[in-house]
Protein backbone atom coordinates (compact mmCIF):
# COMPACT_ATOMS: atom_id res chain seq x y z
CA UNK A 1 0.00 0.00 0.00
CA UNK A 2 2.88 2.38 0.77
CA UNK A 3 4.48 2.06 -2.66
CA UNK A 4 1.54 3.08 -4.84
CA UNK A 5 2.19 6.82 -5.18
CA UNK A 6 -0.48 9.50 -4.94
CA UNK A 7 -2.24 9.07 -8.28
CA UNK A 8 -2.70 5.29 -7.93
CA UNK A 9 -3.65 5.58 -4.26
CA UNK A 10 -6.34 8.14 -5.14
CA UNK A 11 -7.70 5.77 -7.80
CA UNK A 12 -7.85 2.87 -5.32
CA UNK A 13 -9.50 5.06 -2.68
CA UNK A 14 -12.14 6.05 -5.23
CA UNK A 15 -12.62 2.37 -6.16
CA UNK A 16 -12.96 1.50 -2.43
CA UNK A 17 -10.03 -0.95 -2.61
CA UNK A 18 -9.26 0.41 0.88
CA UNK A 19 -10.58 3.28 2.97
CA UNK A 20 -8.79 6.48 3.91
CA UNK A 21 -8.89 5.32 7.54
CA UNK A 22 -7.17 2.02 6.59
CA UNK A 23 -4.61 3.93 4.56
CA UNK A 24 -3.88 6.40 7.36
CA UNK A 25 -3.63 3.59 9.89
CA UNK A 26 -1.22 1.79 7.57
CA UNK A 27 1.10 4.81 7.48
CA UNK A 28 0.77 5.48 11.21
CA UNK A 29 1.79 1.85 11.79
CA UNK A 30 4.79 2.32 9.51
CA UNK A 31 5.76 5.47 11.39
CA UNK A 32 5.49 3.67 14.72
CA UNK A 33 7.67 0.86 13.40
CA UNK A 34 10.34 2.86 11.58
CA UNK A 35 10.55 6.44 12.80
CA UNK A 36 12.62 5.79 15.92
CA UNK A 37 15.59 4.85 13.71
CA UNK A 38 15.26 8.03 11.65
CA UNK A 39 13.91 10.76 13.97
CA UNK A 40 12.26 12.17 10.85
CA UNK A 41 8.89 12.93 12.45
CA UNK A 42 8.77 14.90 15.69
CA UNK A 43 5.04 15.46 16.25
CA UNK A 44 2.19 12.97 15.86
CA UNK A 45 -1.50 13.19 16.74
CA UNK A 46 -2.97 9.85 15.69
CA UNK A 47 -6.53 10.60 16.84
CA UNK A 48 -6.56 13.78 14.80
CA UNK A 49 -5.09 12.08 11.71
CA UNK A 50 -7.70 9.32 11.91
CA UNK A 51 -10.51 11.85 12.36
CA UNK A 52 -9.33 13.62 9.18
CA UNK A 53 -9.26 10.23 7.43
CA UNK A 54 -12.85 9.53 8.51
CA UNK A 55 -13.91 12.87 7.05
CA UNK A 56 -12.10 11.93 3.83
CA UNK A 57 -14.01 8.64 3.70
CA UNK A 58 -17.29 10.53 4.08
CA UNK A 59 -16.34 12.82 1.22
CA UNK A 60 -15.46 9.84 -0.95
CA UNK A 61 -18.74 8.12 -0.06
CA UNK A 62 -20.71 11.22 -1.02
CA UNK A 63 -18.81 11.61 -4.30
CA UNK A 64 -17.19 14.81 -3.09
CA UNK A 65 -13.56 13.72 -3.23
CA UNK A 66 -10.97 16.35 -4.21
CA UNK A 67 -7.69 15.67 -5.98
CA UNK A 68 -5.93 14.59 -2.77
CA UNK A 69 -8.81 13.36 -0.61
CA UNK A 70 -7.54 10.85 1.92
CA UNK A 71 -3.87 11.18 0.87
CA UNK A 72 -1.65 11.03 3.99
CA UNK A 73 1.10 13.65 4.02
CA UNK A 74 3.56 15.22 6.45
CA UNK A 75 4.30 18.89 6.98
CA UNK A 76 7.74 20.30 7.59
CA UNK A 77 7.63 21.80 11.07
CA UNK A 78 8.20 25.27 9.61
CA UNK A 79 4.53 25.43 8.53
CA UNK A 80 2.02 26.64 11.07
CA UNK A 81 -0.86 24.15 11.30
CA UNK A 82 -3.71 25.17 13.56
CA UNK A 83 -3.63 23.20 16.81
CA UNK A 84 -0.36 21.42 15.95
CA UNK A 85 2.86 22.05 17.82
CA UNK A 86 5.01 24.05 15.36
CA UNK A 87 8.58 24.20 16.68
CA UNK A 88 10.65 24.93 13.54
CA UNK A 89 13.42 22.70 14.88
CA UNK A 90 14.09 25.14 17.72
CA UNK A 91 14.01 25.19 21.48
CA UNK A 92 12.64 28.71 21.03
CA UNK A 93 9.33 27.27 19.78
CA UNK A 94 9.47 23.89 21.52
CA UNK A 95 6.02 24.40 23.09
CA UNK A 96 4.45 26.67 20.48
CA UNK A 97 1.06 25.45 19.26
CA UNK A 98 0.17 27.34 16.09
CA UNK A 99 -3.08 29.32 16.33
CA UNK A 100 -3.67 29.36 12.56
CA UNK A 101 -2.92 27.52 9.31
CA UNK A 102 -0.26 28.46 6.80
CA UNK A 103 -1.72 29.11 3.34
CA UNK A 104 -0.04 25.97 2.02
CA UNK A 105 -1.49 23.91 4.88
CA UNK A 106 -5.02 25.20 4.34
CA UNK A 107 -4.75 24.64 0.59
CA UNK A 108 -3.64 21.03 1.09
CA UNK A 109 -6.39 20.51 3.65
CA UNK A 110 -8.98 21.89 1.22
CA UNK A 111 -7.68 19.39 -1.36
CA UNK A 112 -8.46 16.60 1.14
CA UNK A 113 -5.06 15.54 2.50
CA UNK A 114 -4.71 13.87 5.89
CA UNK A 115 -1.91 15.27 8.08
CA UNK A 116 0.11 12.43 9.63
CA UNK A 117 2.44 14.71 11.59
CA UNK A 118 5.23 17.28 11.47
CA UNK A 119 8.75 16.59 10.29
CA UNK A 120 12.10 17.37 11.88
CA UNK A 121 14.27 20.05 10.26
CA UNK A 122 17.37 22.14 10.78
CA UNK A 123 16.68 24.89 13.31
CA UNK A 124 14.79 27.70 11.54
CA UNK A 125 15.77 25.93 8.28
CA UNK A 126 19.43 26.90 8.76
CA UNK A 127 21.50 23.89 7.84
CA UNK A 128 22.28 21.37 5.13
CA UNK A 129 22.37 18.16 7.17
CA UNK A 130 19.48 18.32 9.65
CA UNK A 131 22.03 18.32 12.47
CA UNK A 132 21.16 21.77 13.85
CA UNK A 133 17.71 20.67 15.06
CA UNK A 134 16.94 21.05 18.78
CA UNK A 135 15.14 17.70 18.40
CA UNK A 136 18.29 15.85 17.35
CA UNK A 137 19.58 14.87 13.92
CA UNK A 138 17.58 12.98 11.29
CA UNK A 139 19.21 9.87 9.86
CA UNK A 140 19.33 8.83 6.22
CA UNK A 141 17.18 5.74 5.46
CA UNK A 142 19.80 4.50 2.99
CA UNK A 143 22.49 4.49 5.70
CA UNK A 144 21.56 5.57 9.18
CA UNK A 145 25.09 6.77 10.00
CA UNK A 146 24.71 9.39 7.25
CA UNK A 147 22.77 12.66 7.15
CA UNK A 148 19.58 13.01 5.05
CA UNK A 149 20.56 16.52 3.92
CA UNK A 150 18.76 19.63 5.07
CA UNK A 151 17.03 21.67 6.01
CA UNK A 152 13.92 19.67 4.99
CA UNK A 153 15.74 16.50 6.12
CA UNK A 154 12.83 15.03 8.06
CA UNK A 155 10.46 15.41 5.12
CA UNK A 156 12.96 13.85 2.68
CA UNK A 157 13.89 10.95 4.98
CA UNK A 158 10.25 10.21 5.81
CA UNK A 159 9.23 10.11 2.14
CA UNK A 160 12.30 7.99 1.29
CA UNK A 161 11.32 5.48 4.01
CA UNK A 162 7.72 5.59 2.68
CA UNK A 163 6.33 6.89 5.98
CA UNK A 164 4.01 9.19 3.98
CA UNK A 165 3.08 9.58 0.32
CA UNK A 166 4.45 13.11 0.24
CA UNK A 167 5.64 15.93 2.46
CA UNK A 168 5.98 19.68 2.32
CA UNK A 169 9.35 21.37 2.40
CA UNK A 170 10.85 24.83 2.08
CA UNK A 171 13.85 25.87 0.06
CA UNK A 172 15.86 29.03 0.80
CA UNK A 173 19.23 27.88 -0.60
CA UNK A 174 18.57 24.25 -1.52
CA UNK A 175 16.61 22.94 1.46
CA UNK A 176 14.15 20.91 -0.65
CA UNK A 177 16.43 19.81 -3.50
CA UNK A 178 19.58 18.89 -1.53
CA UNK A 179 17.83 16.60 1.02
CA UNK A 180 15.74 15.13 -1.81
CA UNK A 181 19.01 14.28 -3.59
CA UNK A 182 20.77 12.89 -0.52
CA UNK A 183 17.70 10.85 0.51
CA UNK A 184 16.83 9.53 -2.96
CA UNK A 185 13.45 11.22 -3.47
CA UNK A 186 11.99 13.97 -5.67
CA UNK A 187 11.73 17.60 -4.59
CA UNK A 188 10.59 20.76 -6.34
CA UNK A 189 11.28 24.39 -5.49
CA UNK A 190 8.83 26.53 -7.46
CA UNK A 191 9.46 29.98 -8.91
CA UNK A 192 9.70 32.52 -6.07
CA UNK A 193 6.18 33.83 -5.41
CA UNK A 194 4.23 30.80 -6.71
CA UNK A 195 3.44 29.35 -3.25
CA UNK A 196 2.43 31.70 -0.46
CA UNK A 197 4.81 32.24 2.44
CA UNK A 198 1.90 33.07 4.80
CA UNK A 199 2.24 30.97 7.94
CA UNK A 200 5.63 29.61 6.89
CA UNK A 201 8.05 30.66 9.62
CA UNK A 202 10.30 33.24 7.98
CA UNK A 203 14.04 32.69 7.49
CA UNK A 204 15.17 34.79 4.48
CA UNK A 205 12.02 36.29 3.02
CA UNK A 206 13.38 37.24 -0.40
CA UNK A 207 14.48 33.61 -0.97
CA UNK A 208 12.12 31.33 1.02
CA UNK A 209 9.80 29.22 -1.10
CA UNK A 210 7.58 26.24 -0.26
CA UNK A 211 7.46 23.10 -2.39
CA UNK A 212 6.62 19.40 -2.36
CA UNK A 213 8.74 16.30 -1.70
CA UNK A 214 7.41 12.99 -3.09
CA UNK A 215 8.53 9.79 -4.79
CA UNK A 216 7.72 10.77 -8.40
CA UNK A 217 7.44 13.84 -10.63
CA UNK A 218 3.78 13.00 -11.16
CA UNK A 219 3.14 13.17 -7.41
CA UNK A 220 5.06 16.46 -7.18
CA UNK A 221 2.71 17.88 -9.83
CA UNK A 222 -0.39 16.78 -7.90
CA UNK A 223 0.98 18.29 -4.68
CA UNK A 224 2.01 21.55 -6.37
CA UNK A 225 -1.46 21.89 -7.91
CA UNK A 226 -2.80 22.11 -4.37
CA UNK A 227 0.02 24.20 -2.86
CA UNK A 228 0.41 26.93 -5.49
CA UNK A 229 -1.77 29.98 -5.86
CA UNK A 230 -2.04 33.67 -5.13
CA UNK A 231 -2.49 34.76 -1.53
CA UNK A 232 -3.02 38.41 -0.62
CA UNK A 233 -1.54 37.73 2.84
CA UNK A 234 1.95 37.27 1.35
CA UNK A 235 3.11 40.58 -0.11
CA UNK A 236 5.48 38.78 -2.51
CA UNK A 237 2.89 36.27 -3.75
CA UNK A 238 2.45 36.58 -7.52
CA UNK A 239 -0.98 37.20 -9.01
CA UNK A 240 -1.22 34.61 -11.76
CA UNK A 241 -3.96 32.41 -13.16
CA UNK A 242 -4.04 28.91 -11.64
CA UNK A 243 -2.38 26.26 -13.76
CA UNK A 244 -2.41 22.47 -13.96
CA UNK A 245 1.19 21.47 -13.31
CA UNK A 246 0.45 17.93 -14.56
CA UNK A 247 -0.72 19.11 -17.98
CA UNK A 248 2.54 18.43 -19.82
CA UNK A 249 3.65 15.22 -18.08
CA UNK A 250 3.11 13.04 -21.16
CA UNK A 251 4.67 15.45 -23.66
CA UNK A 252 7.50 13.76 -25.63
CA UNK A 253 10.99 15.19 -25.10
CA UNK A 254 12.01 15.26 -28.77
CA UNK A 255 13.74 18.57 -29.40
CA UNK A 256 14.32 19.40 -25.73
CA UNK A 257 17.51 21.47 -25.40
CA UNK A 258 19.45 20.75 -22.21
CA UNK A 259 21.98 23.33 -21.06
CA UNK A 260 24.97 21.97 -19.18
CA UNK A 261 26.78 24.74 -17.27
CA UNK A 262 30.49 24.05 -17.31
CA UNK A 263 30.65 25.41 -13.74
CA UNK A 264 28.48 22.43 -12.59
CA UNK A 265 30.93 19.83 -13.83
CA UNK A 266 34.16 20.78 -12.07
CA UNK A 267 36.62 18.67 -10.10
CA UNK A 268 34.65 19.50 -6.94
CA UNK A 269 32.05 16.90 -7.90
CA UNK A 270 32.40 13.39 -6.45
CA UNK A 271 33.25 11.22 -9.51
CA UNK A 272 30.32 8.83 -8.93
CA UNK A 273 27.93 11.80 -8.83
CA UNK A 274 29.35 13.14 -12.08
CA UNK A 275 29.08 9.68 -13.68
CA UNK A 276 25.43 9.26 -12.64
CA UNK A 277 24.52 12.72 -13.90
CA UNK A 278 26.26 12.07 -17.22
CA UNK A 279 24.43 8.75 -17.55
CA UNK A 280 21.14 10.58 -16.95
CA UNK A 281 22.00 13.12 -19.67
CA UNK A 282 22.70 10.13 -21.93
CA UNK A 283 19.22 8.76 -21.16
CA UNK A 284 17.74 12.15 -22.09
CA UNK A 285 19.57 12.05 -25.43
CA UNK A 286 18.01 8.64 -26.07
CA UNK A 287 14.63 10.25 -25.32
CA UNK A 288 15.27 12.82 -28.06
CA UNK A 289 16.93 15.69 -26.21
CA UNK A 290 20.05 17.54 -27.30
CA UNK A 291 22.58 19.21 -25.03
CA UNK A 292 24.60 22.40 -25.26
CA UNK A 293 27.31 23.76 -22.99
CA UNK A 294 26.31 26.98 -21.25
CA UNK A 295 28.07 29.16 -18.70
CA UNK A 296 27.05 30.78 -15.44
CA UNK A 297 30.21 32.85 -14.92
CA UNK A 298 29.10 34.43 -11.62
CA UNK A 299 27.92 31.20 -10.01
CA UNK A 300 30.97 30.99 -7.74
CA UNK A 301 29.72 34.20 -6.11
CA UNK A 302 26.40 32.67 -5.10
CA UNK A 303 27.65 31.37 -1.75
CA UNK A 304 29.21 34.70 -0.65
CA UNK A 305 26.08 36.57 -1.79
CA UNK A 306 23.80 34.09 -0.05
CA UNK A 307 25.72 34.33 3.23
CA UNK A 308 25.11 38.07 3.24
CA UNK A 309 21.46 38.16 2.14
CA UNK A 310 20.15 35.15 4.07
CA UNK A 311 21.72 36.03 7.46
CA UNK A 312 20.77 39.71 7.04
CA UNK A 313 17.14 38.83 6.42
CA UNK A 314 17.24 36.17 9.14
CA UNK A 315 18.61 38.57 11.73
CA UNK A 316 15.65 40.83 11.04
CA UNK A 317 13.05 38.03 10.91
CA UNK A 318 14.31 36.37 14.08
CA UNK A 319 14.25 39.63 16.07
CA UNK A 320 10.63 38.73 16.94
CA UNK A 321 11.75 35.96 19.31
CA UNK A 322 12.03 38.02 22.46
CA UNK A 323 10.40 35.85 25.11
CA UNK A 324 7.45 38.22 25.46
CA UNK A 325 4.59 37.20 23.17
CA UNK A 326 5.20 33.49 22.51
CA UNK A 327 7.89 30.87 22.64
CA UNK A 328 10.68 30.30 25.10
CA UNK A 329 11.58 32.66 27.95
CA UNK A 330 14.67 32.27 30.15
CA UNK A 331 13.95 31.36 33.77
CA UNK A 332 16.22 33.86 35.48
CA UNK A 333 17.20 37.40 34.44
CA UNK A 334 17.95 40.82 35.93
CA UNK A 335 15.94 43.21 33.76
CA UNK A 336 14.16 43.45 30.39
CA UNK A 337 17.30 43.58 28.23
CA UNK A 338 18.84 40.74 30.22
CA UNK A 339 15.63 38.77 29.67
CA UNK A 340 15.87 39.29 25.89
CA UNK A 341 19.56 38.38 25.80
CA UNK A 342 19.28 35.25 27.95
CA UNK A 343 16.09 34.11 26.23
CA UNK A 344 17.75 34.34 22.82
CA UNK A 345 21.06 32.85 24.03
CA UNK A 346 19.25 29.83 25.51
CA UNK A 347 16.49 29.52 22.90
CA UNK A 348 18.66 29.58 19.75
CA UNK A 349 21.30 27.02 18.77
CA UNK A 350 24.84 27.72 17.56
CA UNK A 351 24.16 27.93 13.80
CA UNK A 352 21.20 30.27 14.23
CA UNK A 353 23.27 32.53 16.49
CA UNK A 354 26.12 32.55 13.98
CA UNK A 355 23.77 33.71 11.24
CA UNK A 356 22.08 36.31 13.43
CA UNK A 357 25.53 37.68 14.29
CA UNK A 358 26.63 37.83 10.63
CA UNK A 359 23.33 39.38 9.61
CA UNK A 360 23.38 41.96 12.37
CA UNK A 361 26.95 42.90 11.47
CA UNK A 362 26.36 43.32 7.73
CA UNK A 363 23.29 45.47 8.42
CA UNK A 364 24.95 47.54 11.15
CA UNK A 365 25.69 51.22 10.74
CA UNK A 366 28.07 51.97 7.88
CA UNK A 367 28.17 48.48 6.36
CA UNK A 368 24.88 48.28 4.46
CA UNK A 369 26.28 49.40 1.09
CA UNK A 370 29.40 47.25 1.32
CA UNK A 371 27.49 44.08 2.11
CA UNK A 372 23.73 43.96 1.63
CA UNK A 373 23.52 46.32 -1.34
CA UNK A 374 26.61 44.82 -2.95
CA UNK A 375 25.12 41.33 -2.56
CA UNK A 376 21.84 42.45 -4.13
CA UNK A 377 23.75 43.78 -7.13
CA UNK A 378 25.68 40.56 -7.61
CA UNK A 379 22.38 38.73 -7.20
CA UNK A 380 21.23 40.49 -10.36
CA UNK A 381 24.42 39.45 -12.19
CA UNK A 382 23.70 35.83 -11.26
CA UNK A 383 20.08 36.13 -12.47
CA UNK A 384 21.34 37.68 -15.72
CA UNK A 385 23.68 34.70 -16.24
CA UNK A 386 20.66 32.38 -16.12
CA UNK A 387 18.69 34.60 -18.51
CA UNK A 388 21.56 34.38 -21.03
CA UNK A 389 21.83 30.61 -20.60
CA UNK A 390 18.10 30.18 -21.23
CA UNK A 391 18.52 31.85 -24.63
CA UNK A 392 20.30 28.64 -25.66
CA UNK A 393 18.36 25.93 -23.83
CA UNK A 394 14.99 24.94 -22.34
CA UNK A 395 16.27 23.42 -19.13
CA UNK A 396 19.59 23.45 -17.26
CA UNK A 397 20.85 20.21 -15.75
CA UNK A 398 23.59 19.17 -13.39
CA UNK A 399 24.18 17.56 -10.01
CA UNK A 400 21.98 18.72 -7.14
CA UNK A 401 24.82 18.31 -4.65
CA UNK A 402 28.55 17.80 -5.23
CA UNK A 403 28.53 14.67 -3.05
CA UNK A 404 26.19 11.95 -1.87
CA UNK A 405 25.09 11.87 1.77
CA UNK A 406 27.96 12.46 4.22
CA UNK A 407 28.42 10.95 7.66
CA UNK A 408 26.78 12.52 10.69
CA UNK A 409 29.21 14.86 12.44
CA UNK A 410 31.68 14.97 9.55
CA UNK A 411 31.05 18.64 8.65
CA UNK A 412 29.66 20.18 11.83
CA UNK A 413 32.97 21.62 12.99
CA UNK A 414 33.44 23.70 9.83
CA UNK A 415 30.47 25.91 8.90
CA UNK A 416 31.97 26.94 5.56
CA UNK A 417 32.51 23.32 4.50
CA UNK A 418 28.83 22.69 5.33
CA UNK A 419 27.76 25.74 3.31
CA UNK A 420 29.50 24.32 0.23
CA UNK A 421 26.95 21.46 0.17
CA UNK A 422 24.59 23.95 -1.46
CA UNK A 423 26.96 25.21 -4.16
CA UNK A 424 24.67 24.02 -7.01
CA UNK A 425 21.36 24.98 -5.50
CA UNK A 426 21.82 28.47 -4.03
CA UNK A 427 22.12 30.35 -7.33
CA UNK A 428 18.63 29.10 -8.27
CA UNK A 429 17.12 30.74 -5.16
CA UNK A 430 19.03 33.95 -5.81
CA UNK A 431 17.59 34.12 -9.33
CA UNK A 432 14.14 33.02 -8.07
CA UNK A 433 13.91 30.21 -10.65
CA UNK A 434 12.17 26.83 -10.28
CA UNK A 435 14.42 23.83 -9.65
CA UNK A 436 13.82 20.15 -9.15
CA UNK A 437 15.86 17.17 -7.97
CA UNK A 438 15.11 13.55 -8.87
CA UNK A 439 16.99 10.32 -8.11
CA UNK A 440 19.42 9.33 -10.88
CA UNK A 441 21.45 6.44 -9.50
CA UNK A 442 23.65 5.45 -6.59
CA UNK A 443 27.28 5.69 -5.57
CA UNK A 444 29.42 2.64 -4.75
CA UNK A 445 28.27 2.76 -1.13
CA UNK A 446 24.63 2.54 -2.20
CA UNK A 447 23.80 6.18 -1.47
CA UNK A 448 21.50 8.01 -3.89
CA UNK A 449 22.57 10.65 -6.42
CA UNK A 450 20.28 13.56 -7.32
CA UNK A 451 19.90 15.10 -10.77
CA UNK A 452 18.96 18.78 -10.69
CA UNK A 453 16.90 20.42 -13.42
CA UNK A 454 16.47 24.18 -13.46
CA UNK A 455 13.79 25.90 -15.53
CA UNK A 456 13.03 29.42 -16.58
CA UNK A 457 10.48 31.42 -14.55
CA UNK A 458 7.13 29.57 -14.28
CA UNK A 459 8.46 26.52 -16.17
CA UNK A 460 7.36 24.12 -13.39
CA UNK A 461 5.08 22.11 -15.74
CA UNK A 462 7.96 21.70 -18.20
CA UNK A 463 10.39 20.62 -15.45
CA UNK A 464 7.86 18.05 -14.22
CA UNK A 465 7.38 16.83 -17.79
CA UNK A 466 11.14 16.44 -18.20
CA UNK A 467 11.39 14.53 -14.90
CA UNK A 468 8.34 12.35 -15.59
CA UNK A 469 9.62 11.23 -19.00
CA UNK A 470 12.92 10.19 -17.39
CA UNK A 471 11.00 8.31 -14.70
CA UNK A 472 9.00 6.43 -17.35
CA UNK A 473 12.30 5.19 -18.79
CA UNK A 474 14.13 4.46 -15.51
CA UNK A 475 13.28 3.09 -12.07
CA UNK A 476 15.67 4.89 -9.71
CA UNK A 477 12.74 6.67 -8.09
CA UNK A 478 11.02 3.38 -7.27
CA UNK A 479 13.91 2.03 -5.19
CA UNK A 480 13.10 1.79 -1.49
CA UNK A 481 15.86 1.60 1.16
CA UNK A 482 16.14 -2.07 2.15
CA UNK A 483 15.54 -1.55 5.88
CA UNK A 484 12.25 0.22 5.16
CA UNK A 485 10.88 -1.96 2.35
CA UNK A 486 8.89 -4.21 4.70
CA UNK B 1 37.73 43.16 6.93
CA UNK B 2 38.35 41.04 10.04
CA UNK B 3 36.45 41.54 13.29
CA UNK B 4 38.04 41.95 16.73
CA UNK B 5 36.69 40.61 19.99
CA UNK B 6 35.09 43.96 20.85
CA UNK B 7 33.15 43.86 17.56
CA UNK B 8 31.73 40.48 18.56
CA UNK B 9 30.50 41.95 21.85
CA UNK B 10 29.05 45.02 20.12
CA UNK B 11 27.22 42.98 17.47
CA UNK B 12 25.95 40.53 20.10
CA UNK B 13 24.54 43.47 22.02
CA UNK B 14 22.81 44.80 18.89
CA UNK B 15 21.39 41.33 18.27
CA UNK B 16 20.30 40.95 21.92
CA UNK B 17 22.29 37.74 22.23
CA UNK B 18 24.11 37.10 25.49
CA UNK B 19 27.59 35.76 24.73
CA UNK B 20 29.58 34.33 27.63
CA UNK B 21 33.27 35.30 27.75
CA UNK B 22 34.35 31.75 26.92
CA UNK B 23 32.19 31.77 23.77
CA UNK B 24 33.46 35.07 22.37
CA UNK B 25 36.79 33.83 20.99
CA UNK B 26 35.43 30.77 19.14
CA UNK B 27 32.57 32.94 17.81
CA UNK B 28 35.11 35.50 16.59
CA UNK B 29 37.04 32.86 14.68
CA UNK B 30 33.88 31.47 13.05
CA UNK B 31 32.57 34.88 12.07
CA UNK B 32 35.91 35.85 10.54
CA UNK B 33 35.95 32.65 8.48
CA UNK B 34 32.50 33.49 7.14
CA UNK B 35 33.42 37.15 6.52
CA UNK B 36 36.47 35.96 4.60
CA UNK B 37 34.15 33.87 2.40
CA UNK B 38 31.83 36.85 1.92
CA UNK B 39 34.80 39.10 1.12
CA UNK B 40 35.09 37.49 -2.30
CA UNK B 41 32.25 39.83 -3.35
CA UNK B 42 34.33 42.97 -2.98
CA UNK B 43 36.46 42.19 -6.06
CA UNK B 44 33.41 42.26 -8.35
CA UNK B 45 32.71 45.41 -10.39
CA UNK B 46 29.03 46.19 -9.82
CA UNK B 47 29.01 49.78 -11.07
CA UNK B 48 25.74 50.52 -12.84
CA UNK B 49 24.07 47.28 -11.66
CA UNK B 50 20.59 47.66 -10.15
CA UNK B 51 20.22 45.83 -6.83
CA UNK B 52 17.72 42.94 -6.99
CA UNK B 53 15.33 42.47 -4.07
CA UNK B 54 12.52 40.46 -5.72
CA UNK B 55 13.34 38.01 -8.52
CA UNK B 56 10.39 39.31 -10.57
CA UNK B 57 11.06 42.94 -9.61
CA UNK B 58 7.56 43.14 -8.17
CA UNK B 59 6.85 46.12 -5.93
CA UNK B 60 5.12 45.66 -2.59
CA UNK B 61 1.39 45.39 -3.14
CA UNK B 62 -0.87 47.83 -1.33
CA UNK B 63 -4.27 46.92 0.07
CA UNK B 64 -7.24 48.86 1.31
CA UNK B 65 -6.86 50.10 4.89
CA UNK B 66 -9.51 47.81 6.34
CA UNK B 67 -9.70 45.58 9.40
CA UNK B 68 -9.12 42.05 8.15
CA UNK B 69 -8.25 40.16 11.34
CA UNK B 70 -10.82 39.11 13.91
CA UNK B 71 -10.21 39.75 17.62
CA UNK B 72 -8.28 36.73 18.89
CA UNK B 73 -6.79 38.37 21.94
CA UNK B 74 -7.43 35.51 24.38
CA UNK B 75 -6.07 32.81 22.06
CA UNK B 76 -2.95 34.81 21.26
CA UNK B 77 -2.29 35.89 24.85
CA UNK B 78 -2.51 32.23 25.87
CA UNK B 79 0.71 31.67 23.88
CA UNK B 80 2.68 34.15 25.98
CA UNK B 81 5.18 32.91 28.58
CA UNK B 82 3.50 35.29 31.07
CA UNK B 83 0.30 37.25 30.68
CA UNK B 84 -2.16 38.71 33.12
CA UNK B 85 -5.34 40.79 32.87
CA UNK B 86 -5.07 40.91 29.08
CA UNK B 87 -1.48 42.17 29.14
CA UNK B 88 1.97 40.71 28.45
CA UNK B 89 4.09 40.67 31.59
CA UNK B 90 7.75 41.74 31.39
CA UNK B 91 10.27 42.90 34.01
CA UNK B 92 9.72 46.42 35.27
CA UNK B 93 11.34 49.02 32.93
CA UNK B 94 10.46 52.25 34.78
CA UNK B 95 11.33 52.65 38.45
Amino acid sequence: MFQLGIAETARQLAARAFSAVELTQHFLDRIRRHNARLNAIITLDEARSLAAARTADEHIARGKAGSLTGIPILHKDIFCANGWRTACGSRMLENFVAPYDAHVVSRLEAAGTVILGKTNMDEFAMGSSNETSWFGPVRNPWRTSAVPGGSSGGSAAAVAARLALAATGTDTGGSIRQPAALSGVCGLKPTYGVASRYGMIAFASSLDQAGPIATSAQDLALMLNAMAGFDARDSTSLERAAEDYARDLERPLRGLRIGLPKEFFSDAVQPEVAAAVEAAIGEYRRLGATSVEVSLPNMHLSIPVYYVLAPAEASSNLARYDGVRYGYRADAFDDLVDMYERTRAEGFGAEVKRRIMIGTYVLSHGYYDAYYLKAQKIRRLIATDFARAFEQCDVIMGPTSPTTAFELGSRTSDPVQMYLSDIYTIAVNLAGLPGLSIPAGFDAAGLPVGLQSIGNYFAEARLLNVAHQYQRATDWHRRVPADFAG
Amino acid sequence: MALAIDDVRRVAQLARLRIEDAQAAPMLAELNTILHLIGEMQAVDTSGVEPMSHPRDVAQRLRADEITEPDRRAALLALAPRAEAGLYLVPKVIE
